[in-house]
């Protein structure tokens, strides 16, 4: 087993040095003179050769990259104009706000997409096959941040049963002490429940409009993949020796339809991390994604590269992760490593 | 594919030129009533965005303060923002600039990714793992973060989202024209080209290109909604388009802030708007599918 871990984590390396080579080119394809940028407007000539100085950008090309990558094993990603503060430590200090909300709407898709899935592709032509395919059609037209805004005027201006989209919770709250940086998980180790409840309440809309965007794939390859593994001569055979329905389907069926949606859901994952900087934006929500945002408007340059690496290399292991998780589902893959 | 060109051959009588091209045409859209559902939509889009300026009511830059924040009404039939300017008018002439990004991005990734993917596929060997090696590059980033990236890299304009939409979505290119050019490379017709003395860029621009062309048009069909999407969620963010041009992105953007105090209609009208677009490009490719390639059918 081990080699078999070893020989993906070897996979994921090209992956990891194109992002690298691309997110250090993106510096350079910076239009106009890159110091100059730096150094804002009111900039002296001499600050401007200091700054090219300091960024070492009077070096030539490969020496520029040879420092690029050692800051970045330094865990260095410069500073950022607005803020001062080191963009690692912001990037890190907002990471669990995205997590917790990417993670929590992955979940909600999936416990709806896969038993909807299911469901459409045993019962093929009726009420509910149609159902997913309504639900699927529209979720991929769906703009994830018209979502967003809709889901806020039904449920907080019409309805009111949701608090006010600012955040992640309430200004009367304060934030449990902090342990996994989740404020769902950190509210349950204190026994907070008041917390909990405050904190669920701001999550749920940000997630839900997640999970309605991220439940189209995921559904529609579930019907496939299920659709095409009832044909399969195997779940004929399992029938034939009398087995129950829900042995054929649970047992035989769902484990062998599920290798296609783990391979799915790589693709989902980049849609989410893409979404989540829209959903943040609709919902104030504090991750990484608004703050790429904020920097962008306000043209501070070192943060959004940061993020751009930081969500290359999470997708890059979240891939890794899901090639291993495929040779745990599927013993065939470990055998041929 | 074969078997469709056959079917095709046998059943049309040898009709030439226009009125063959015609009745395929009319083949296509009608066989489904979807895909011809989607194909009008299409059409009025289309009709919107060359037309649509000529035919609004309000000039849709001119504010009017006096009419600000007023929900629809006969005057107005999607309402006024803000300013007091007229949805209406601004969510039909914003479809120019919707449809142009979509249609020059995907154009452009047409060019680049479909001839890179053709010349992988066909000539194999180094060609093949550039290509590839360029195209995994790019899908080891999520592909929306990677567009945020490169419009701010490249700098805060229309063109450099056309740029960025078109370099997310080479990957997609590359792979479909790499294996359709892939498994034709040896096929008789191809031998035959060759035998006859033509050079290999010609044999790829003039026997490859035109019978992989059907399948491409159906990527380019299925993507132009994602173009969509992708374009208007930049400008969402505030990349590319600026205040006061009509585009869809930018106008759910602005009336997004209305919609915690009640004026639903400055966001709701281009989002729908731009939800029909996607939704039609997505039908039209499923149906245009089904009619080149029925063994995908879903």
């Amino acid at each position: 087993m081990r080699s078999i871990m070893l020989k993906r984590l070897a996979t994921a390396i090209p992956s990891l040095l194109g992002v690298i080579v691309v997110s250090f080119l993106l510096t350079r394809v910076l239009p106009g003179d890159t110091a100059s940028y730096f150094a804002g407007p009111a900039a002296t000539p001499q600050a401007i050769a200091e700054i090219r100085k300091q960024l070492g950008l009077d070096k030539s090309l490969p020496e520029q990259f040879a420092r690029y990558v050692a800051d970045l094993a330094h865990g260095d990603l410069g500073n950022s104009l607005t803020t001062g503060q080191p963009v690692v430590t912001e990037i890190a200090n907002r990471l669990p706000a995205s997590g917790e909300l990417t993670l929590l709407g992955l979940l909600i898709a999936l416990s709806i997409a896969v038993p909807l899935g299911i469901l459409a592709a045993i019962r093929e032509g009726s009420w509910i096959d149609h159902l997913c395919r309504v639900i699927v059609t529209t979720g991929v037209s769906l703009p994830v941040f018209f979502t967003g805004l809709l889901l806020v005027y039904v449920f907080y201006f019409r309805l009111g049963w949701s608090p006010a989209p600012l955040g992640r919770l309430d200004v009367f709250y304060s934030a449990p002490p902090q342990v996994t940086g989740f404020y769902l998980v950190d509210a349950l180790i204190a026994r907070d429940w008041e917390t909990f409840r405050a904190a669920f309440a701001q999550l749920i809309l940000p997630a839900a409009t997640l999970a309605i965007f991220s439940l189209a794939p995921l559904a529609r390859i579930t019907r496939g993949s299920m659709l095409a593994v009832m044909g399969s001569d195997f779940v004929r055979t399992a029938r034939a020796s009398g087995l129950t329905p829900k042995t054929v389907i649970l047992t035989y069926a769902f484990r062998n339809a599920m290798l296609p949606v783990v391979t799915t859901l790589g693709m989902v994952f980049s849609f989410l991390l893409g979404a989540n900087v829209l959903v943040e934006k609709v919902f104030a929500w504090p991750g990484i994604g608004s703050y790429a945002v904020e920097a962008l408007i306000a043209s501070d340059y070192a943060p959004v590269q940061g993020f751009v690496l930081a969500m290359a290399i999470l997708y890059v292991a979240l891939n890794l992760m899901i090639d291993l998780l495929y040779g745990v589902i599927d013993p065939r893959v470990r055998l041929e490593a | 594919m074969t078997a469709f060109d056959t079917a095709v051959e046998a059943a049309a009588p040898p009709a030439t030129g226009l009125s063959a091209t015609l009745k395929h045409a009319r083949h296509v859209v009608t066989g489904n009533p979807i895909t011809g559902f989607s194909f009008t939509l299409f059409i009025l889009l289309l009709a919107c965005a060359l037309f649509g300026s000529f035919f609004v009511p309000y000039d849709p830059l001119a504010t009017n303060t006096a009419v600000a924040l007023k929900p629809p009404s006969l005057h107005h039939l999607m309402g006024t923002d803000q300013l007091g300017r007229d949805l209406l008018s601004r969510v039909v002439v914003g479809t120019r600039l919707d449809m142009a990004v979509a249609i020059f991005s995907v154009a452009l990734v047409f060019a680049l990714g479909g001839i890179s993917g053709i010349a992988a596929g066909y000539f194999g060997g180094w060609t093949d793992r550039l290509v590839g090696r360029l195209s995994d590059t790019i899908m080891a980033f999520p592909l929306f973060v990677l567009a945020m990236g490169i419009v701010a890299a490249l700098g805060n304009t229309v063109t450099n989202i056309i740029i960025a939409t078109a370099i997310i979505n080479y990957p997609l290119y590359v792979r479909i024209a790499r294996a359709e050019a892939n498994v034709r490379r040896n096929a008789g017709f191809v031998q035959a080209a060759r035998l006859s003395g033509n050079g290999e860029f010609r044999i790829l621009l003039t026997q490859i290109l035109p019978n992989i062309l059907p399948i491409m048009m159906v990527q380019m069909s299925l993507t132009m909604g994602y173009a969509i999407l992708n374009a208007a969620g930049l400008s969402f963010i505030g990349l590319g388009v600026r205040p006061p041009t009509p585009e869809w992105g930018i106008m759910v953007a602005e009336g997004a802030a209305f919609i915690v105090s009640g004026e639903w209609w400055i966001a709701l009208f281009p989002g729908l708007a731009l939800m029909l677009a996607v939704f039609c490009f997505n039908l039209l490719g499923d149906g245009l599918r089904d009619i080149v390639d029925p063994q995908r059918r879903t």
